[in-house]
């Protein structure tokens, strides 16, 4: 239990300290916004109104009280691009974005697990899966996009090239590719720990007197070798869903879908910085989230964690 | 250095291993790529010709063209330094700062290593690319903004490996009969610690340049780092999506190849050079 006050409290503090780095570091970054509002001819006076308006003169720790008191109360800032409120933005591409993640997440979670598991269990199988695995992290999202276009989308036209699509299905179905690409990276890690869990847990004693003692295989590694390889396993495979949240970020910006990584990176370029500080706070809030409950469920399995504090 | 290779390489090499050999020559040849690549490039990186654009491989052009009519052999050629160049320094810099974060948490123990563990685990829980994006934003896009990020980043996946031979070195006898004869602590740590750490390090630091070299492309491929028209893998990606809609695929299969074969040259390399010792 003080485990896990003691790591909820420890994520609470590093949301905010990131939210300081970033607000800090955002608004030492170049780019005018009040050029950005009122256009390259406007006279001094209206510049020092909206300076004084947008609180540009303020002291940082001043301005970062605002923003986060506003941001509390679901006040994001404006988007400068846009034309709208950031909140307004986020929406209806975090409902993209969390498609994505959710279909990503489960490629990883059942192909990585499944290719772990046979490459754990059967002995002849190793060489092959560790080729597989050695080979899947190496293979960058951007490339796997690249390829995935070139040919699912181009040469055999199963897929469309571009864009998220409207509608459950149909947005299901632009986003097949995306996910496959964002899922080897991270499934190939899952399958690599996968792999060594199972292997590790296959060798230990008390497997060895089970097969002497005539119990089915297929029995052995259901009832025993998952169960206790399930752990490791289990906190990979989280660590691997946070990741791939951040993943978007390439993603997204590949197949041009629109979601909230493709829109931060279009914010960085055209320096609207009111949306970057929103989304990037917002997928270190959903990373630390995960993080931290993998720390919690953990404790919550595994007696031996919870007797160690 | 000659000192730590010949610690390294005898180890895994007397374990009779293939792997080390095949991912050591071809990370050799890539590095060696990277340096003498841009004077092999039989035509200019950026030179256009309209008239041969998007040609597939053939005996003018042996790798084809972009859509700019640019030779792509060249180009792969040219930017191999700078794909190369970003994730060396991002190595570099998180070796440098990971050490001795590590060496000065395991010199002094007690809260201050508690300290420093605590730190650590913040910064394993950001998300490289997104500090590499911001880092774009806040110092404009480039190559200095994703290479001071990433290095960052790195930084505790560094001191987390070199932290664990240098607590069990410190408390080694020699280390308290250094102390002893007044050899100061930045002395026994520079000229004693950091030659017992050197082995884990470099294998650390062989298999973050493959992780690093990826992520330092990504900047590029997203638009936020290494700015075309300049040459390099991760921007020939972003070129060679473009082009995969009129069929050309040559631009991006051979900067996606180059990128994967790297990466896993030095990943294998990197698990090698550490085998036995984890």
């Amino acid at each position: 239990m003080r485990r896990t006050i003691g790591a909820v409290s420890g994520a609470l503090a590093t949301i905010v300290a990131a939210s300081f780095v970033i607000y800090a570091g955002l608004s030492v970054a170049p780019g005018d916004p009040v050029a950005r509002i009122l256009g390259p001819r406007a006279t001094d006076e209206a510049r020092a109104a909206v300076r004084a308006q947008l609180g540009l003169d303020d002291p940082l720790l001043e301005r970062y009280w605002h923003w986060l008191t506003a941001a509390l109360q679901g006040d994001l800032g404006r988007s400068l691009t846009y034309r709208q409120e950031v909140a307004g933005l986020l929406g209806p591409r975090l409902e993209t974005t969390l498609m994505l993640v959710a279909m990503a997440a489960s490629l990883v979670l059942v192909v990585g697990v499944a290719v772990g598991v046979a490459g754990g269990v059967a002995r002849r199988g190793r060489p092959v899966v560790a080729g597989l695995v050695a080979l899947g992290v190496a293979v960058p999202s951007f490339v796997a996009a690249n390829l995935l276009i070139g040919v699912f989308a181009v040469q055999l036209g199963w897929f469309p090239t571009y864009g998220a699509g409207d509608g459950f299905w149909d947005k299901m179905w632009h986003l097949t590719l995306p996910a496959v690409a964002l899922s080897i990276g991270y499934g190939a890690y899952v399958a690599q720990l996968t792999s060594a869990a199972v292997e590790e847990e296959s060798g230990k004693e008390y497997v060895e007197t089970s097969r002497g003692r005539g119990i089915p295989a297929g029995i052995i590694v259901r009832r025993h070798v998952l169960r206790n390889a399930a752990l490791p396993v289990l906190t990979a495979s989280g660590l691997a869903v946070a990741g791939l949240v951040s993943g978007t970020l390439i993603v997204e910006q590949a197949f041009g879908v629109d979601g909230i990584g493709a829109l931060l990176v279009q914010s960085v370029s055209s320096k609207d910085y009111d949306v970057v500080t929103a989304v990037s706070l917002l997928i270190v809030i959903v990373f630390v989230v995960m993080t931290t409950m993998i720390d919690v469920v953990q404790v919550a399995l595994d007696p031996r964690e919870r007797a160690g504090t | 250095m000659a000192l730590a290779w010949s610690r390294v390489v005898p180890r895994a090499a007397g374990a009779g291993s293939p792997l080390l050999l095949v991912s050591g020559a071809a990370a050799g040849l890539l590095t060696l790529l990277a340096v003498v690549g841009p004077w092999l490039t039989p035509y200019e990186a950026d030179a256009t010709d309209v008239l041969a654009a998007s040609q597939g491989p053939g005996a003018q052009h042996w790798l084809g063209t972009d859509s700019l009519g640019r030779d792509i052999l060249s180009r792969a050629l040219a930017g191999a330094r700078l794909s190369f160049a970003g994730p060396a320094l991002v190595v570099l810099i998180s070796a440098v700062l990971g050490t001795a974060l590590a060496l000065f948490s395991a010199w002094h123990g007690g809260w201050v290593d508690r300290a420093c563990n605590r730190l650590l685990n913040v910064m394993f829980a950001v998300p490289g690319i997104l500090v590499a994006v911001l880092s774009s934003a806040v110092f404009g896009a480039g190559f200095w903004a994703p290479v001071l990020a990433l290095g960052l980043v790195y930084a505790p996946y560094m001191a987390r490996v070199v932290r664990s031979v240098a607590v069990r070195e410190r408390h080694r006898g020699y280390v308290e009969s250094l102390q002893l004869a007044g050899m100061s602590p930045l002395r026994i740590g520079l000229r004693h610690l950091l030659p017992n750490v050197f082995p884990i390090l470099l294998a650390q630091a062989t298999y973050g340049f493959g992780t690093a070299l990826a992520d330092f492309a990504a900047v590029s491929f997203l638009g936020l780092g290494i700015q075309p028209p300049e040459a390099e893998w991760g921007v020939m990606v972003a070129e060679g999506r473009s082009e995969l809609l009129d069929g050309a695929v040559q631009q991006s299969l051979v900067a996606g190849t180059l990128i994967v074969v790297t990466v896993v040259a030095f990943n294998v390399l990197g698990a090698q050079l550490a085998g036995g010792r984890r």
